[in-house]
């Protein structure tokens, strides 16, 4: 589930059991959406853990994922180069050959 | 593109139609800053409040109360809602100090009894 390198392709989760009624911060557009790794950003405690006060967690990688509007929009009017980067946490991402669980 | 999505939350509102945007800047208000000096010092100072907390409170107010609160509304609401859940405060306190501040607050819910 974690280490993904930069430049390589990921899609997000649709589904991150348990969902709801944990707290979710992936936003609802970008579920399901292949893009690639930007940058690795480093290793952070949980937000999704944090916002139920459980502090002192084990660390998540964090990675900046770079995703074309167009492929996130399937009516989008703007350049084919315009893209958007979003901070996602490795246990919301996948592997994108893989079967979608 | 099949995307199969658990449900959206009233927040998350990326994608969606905003209307116009609102871009001018603004002043704070003295009881606005207060709210945030207030919560800079639950998280950074004291540690009795994490941002991630502050945030799941404001994701949890009803779809109405969320589009109709200002940024500000939003946060007091937040703060108030966790301090009881975790009990720094009491709901008793907070209405005592609320008197206080405001001897009339409850004047219109006292007739109710």
């Amino acid at each position: 589930m974690t280490g993904f390198a930069k430049d390589s392709l990921v899609r997000v989760k649709s589904h991150f059991p348990p969902s709801p009624p944990a707290h979710c911060r992936t936003p609802f557009y970008i579920r399901g959406c292949v893009g690639k790794i930007e940058r690795i950003c480093g290793a952070f405690e949980n937000p999704e853990e944090l916002a139920f006060g459980r502090v002192g967690g084990d660390k998540k990688v964090l990675y900046r994922v770079r995703f074309s509007q167009s492929d996130i929009w399937p009516d989008y009017e703007g350049s084919k180069n315009d893209q958007i980067d979003i901070e996602l946490y490795d246990f919301w991402l996948e592997n994108p050959e893989e079967e979608r669980k | 593109m099949n995307r199969d999505f658990t449900a959206r939350g009233n927040h998350d509102m990326g994608g969606l139609e905003a209307g116009t945007i609102d871009k001018d800047e603004h002043d704070y208000a003295l009881w606005e800053k207060r709210v945030d000096a207030m919560m800079m010092l639950l998280s950074n100072e004291l540690s009795i409040l994490t941002v991630d907390q502050l945030r799941k409170g404001i994701e949890a107010l009803p779809p109405d109360a969320y589009d109709n609160m200002t940024y500000y509304e939003r946060w007091m609401a937040s703060i108030t809602n966790t301090l009881l859940e975790t009990g720094v405060i009491t709901t008793e306190e907070l209405g005592s100090k609320m008197r206080e501040i405001k001897p009339d607050f409850f004047s219109g819910m006292d007739s109710l009894k």
